[in-house]
């Protein structure tokens, strides 16, 4: 079994320009046979041959979810981002061969809830709508509330309101509109459970009025991916395998590792799903844990790190890998 | 396909046994000559030809039988087939997962024939055949769930996802180690392996959740449990224990041979790809003392696992107090000699 699990060969379909920082890409498999079909929240991790350098990214499947014809991504251009979406926005176009994972879901719906309060900021919006379609379909009961800066950016905001009406809250920066979170976290019927995708700055935001209101925990679910962050370059040496390696300022731990040909687990790449969880073998110098996966009390004790988001500064790291 | 589906009783006559061919391709879960619990997990990928790992659901001889057996089973005890509301959506992911994999793996016994959501099932073994509307339980005679496991051979759990944990949600349960869904439904994880000795301080339950919880749709994952059974009985739940628990007092050195099975639990876990479920199916494998003594490796090396096995063991595995005379009986096959790496019996 190989790092990331099962891949699916695709096609560039469609490349849409949904608004001036949004691109829509369409992936099918070449013999026009079906993908499989997921769960709302599910994401994919989309590989891209980036001029030699080798990024995965993970993206939110934002289609149907009964819809085995084909996976839409929505992907937000990041000028300042290590350069996926850019890869994504610049270089892809219709007929090209891509590689992507098998969908993997870190944001399921919980299908015992009476009702979904799902609040999305920007291009948070997309896990919503594939959890928006199945839930439509199951009869589920869903309420939108859906923040972006102006009309202009508010990508899918007026098929949902047509399509679904009144489930639907629209929100614009620009105008002043703001989610009034207070009200609406106490004004829900026993059994709600409360989704958050957005901004890191929403996400808390939303968590902890709904800690301080009395969610109980299990209700409230989010999902965030972190970009790895850049940092100075730093060297680390690979036991099992034998290698020593450097990490380059705007490369992930993980990145390196699999440049430098040593097959590692993985599946979101972006600090959540602790699949790529690796023992600390040695550790002079301070690791910079950017994970949400590990304990504090593991992050404390330097023996474990998440190289797909987390760093290092110091003398030396051994890594068993 | 050559084989015959085979007319027999898995309760009082107990006329269940296995051919030849059965015995050859008999799961063996032993591949040294020590047992410890362990994870290990493996890949579901297609094994070798013949053997139980060929297709992704195995169909041997006992099919027929042993989904009569089940159906005598619910109608005895309807609560042996339990999914909460919030299942249905796993259940025909389910039913999609065994019709597809089955009329793919064994086109001369199944056939499905999709148009959009109408889909067209038949079964000739069972000589059952169905149109229905997919994602529509009033268009099939029971929930999806329900209606798939009834044609399928092994215990079925569906296992929902949330607060890092598995959810034993939904399952089909009537072939088991004594164990009982009415009991453990609803439980989480570590609630369900409470009973189980000593893998909780090995971390093995731990360790055991967090691969489960990444195992990822289009990558199963396999591995084998055994204990030990009476007669070939396929229903040894708690709920029926007045009936067959008793039997464990009435092994003698002379009918040990024929009464004793191993019983051999292939298990495999599947990532469902509407629910974000896991399902796991449970199968279950017996074998008579006599029939595995035909595989001289087999029979050298059981001895070897029963006579080392820890007392705690033998204890949950509810045969303890006749561990003495499965030794003595399976000591006649050991003559001393190293088995071979691996459980294939040929090798």
């Amino acid at each position: 079994m190989s790092g990331g699990g099962a891949r699916i060969a695709v096609r560039v379909a469609e490349v849409t320009e949904v608004n001036a920082l949004i691109r829509r890409i369409r992936f099918v498999r070449p013999d026009g046979g079906p993908m499989p079909a997921f769960s709302g929240g599910a994401h994919t991790v989309v590989e891209m041959d980036d001029h030699g350098t080798r990024r995965r990214n993970p993206y939110s499947l934002m289609g149907d979810p009964a819809d085995t014809t084909g996976y839409s991504i929505a992907v937000r251009r990041d000028d300042a981002g290590r350069g996926g979406s850019l890869f994504l926005h610049r270089h892809v176009v219709p007929g090209m061969d891509m590689v992507i994972s098998h969908p993997v879901n870190l944001f399921a719906l919980d299908l015992r809830a009476k009702k979904h309060l799902m609040i999305a900021g920007g291009i948070g919006i997309t896990p919503f709508l594939a959890q928006i379609a199945q839930l439509a379909a199951l009869g589920g009961r869903f309420e939108l509330h859906y923040a972006t800066r102006n009309p202009a950016l508010c990508a899918y905001g007026d098929e949902l309101a047509a399509r679904y009406g009144g489930r639907v809250h629209l929100y614009h920066d620009d105008a002043g509109q703001m989610i009034d979170l207070p009200a609406l976290l106490a004004g829900q019927p026993l059994g709600t459970h409360l989704y958050v995708c957005g901004p890191k700055g929403m996400i808390r935001w939303v968590r902890s009025s709904a800690e301080s209101a009395g969610w109980p925990r299990a209700a409230v679910h989010h999902e965030e991916f972190l970009a790895p962050p850049p940092g100075k370059v730093f060297d680390v040496t690979l036991a099992a395998s034998g290698k020593t390696i450097t990490v380059g300022t705007h490369q992930s731990l993980l990145e390196a590792i699999e440049a430098a040909g040593v097959d590692a687990p993985y599946l979101c790449r972006g600090g959540a799903c602790g699949q790529c969880e690796t023992d600390v073998l040695g550790c002079d110098g301070t690791i910079r844990h950017n994970d949400h996966w590990l304990t504090e009390a593991q992050k404390a004790s330097g023996q474990k790190i998440m190289p797909c988001v987390s760093r290092f500064e110091g003398r030396s790291l051994v890594l068993d890998r | 396909m050559g084989l015959t589906f085979k007319d027999e009783t898995f309760r009082g006559d107990f006329t269940f046994f296995n051919s030849p061919a059965a015995i050859r391709r008999f799961p063996f879960p032993f591949p040294e000559d020590s047992y410890m619990y362990s994870v290990n997990m493996e890949p579901h990928v297609p094994g070798r030809p013949g053997s139980v790992f060929e297709k992704t659901f195995d169909v041997d001889e006992h099919y027929v039988a042993e989904m009569r057996e089940r159906a005598r089973v619910l109608a005895e005890d309807p609560l042996r087939c339990q999914s909460l509301p919030h299942m249905t959506l796993a259940g025909w992911d389910l039913l999609e997962l065994i019709m597809q994999a089955k009329a793919r793996e064994y086109p001369d016994w199944f056939s499905l024939h999709r148009d959009g959501d109408r889909w067209h099932w038949i079964n000739r073994p069972l000589e059952i055949e169905q149109r229905f509307t997919f994602l529509d339980e009033t268009t099939l005679p029971c929930g999806p769930m329900e209606y798939i496991t009834r044609q399928t051979q092994g215990d079925f759990s569906l296992q929902d996802q949330r607060n890092d944990n598995l959810w034993m949600d939904a399952g089909m349960v009537t072939t088991q180690a004594d164990w009982s869904l009415d009991f453990d439904i609803g439980m989480n994880f570590f609630e369900w392996h409470a009973p189980v000795p000593l893998a909780h301080e090995k971390q093995i339950f731990t360790r055991a959740l967090k691969f489960l919880m990444n195992v990822q749709h289009g990558v199963p994952a396999r591995r084998f449990n055994w204990t030990m059974t009476i007669d070939p009985l396929l229903d040894t739940s708690p709920e029926n224990y007045p009936k067959w628990g008793p039997s464990r007092a009435t092994l003698t050195p002379e009918n040990v041979g024929r009464r004793m099975h191993l019983r051999v639990e292939l298990q495999t876990f599947f990532r469902l790809p509407r629910s974000n479920a896991l399902a796991f199916p449970i199968r279950c494998y017996l074998i008579r003392f006599e029939e595995l003594a035909t595989q001289p490796k087999w029979a050298r090396r059981l001895h070897r696992v029963i006579r080392d096995l820890p007392d705690e063991l033998a204890a949950y595995k509810g045969f303890l107090r006749n561990k003495p005379i499965m030794v003595d009986y399976l000591a006649q096959f050991d003559d001393g000699t190293p088995t071979s790496p691996g459980w294939w019996a040929e090798d």
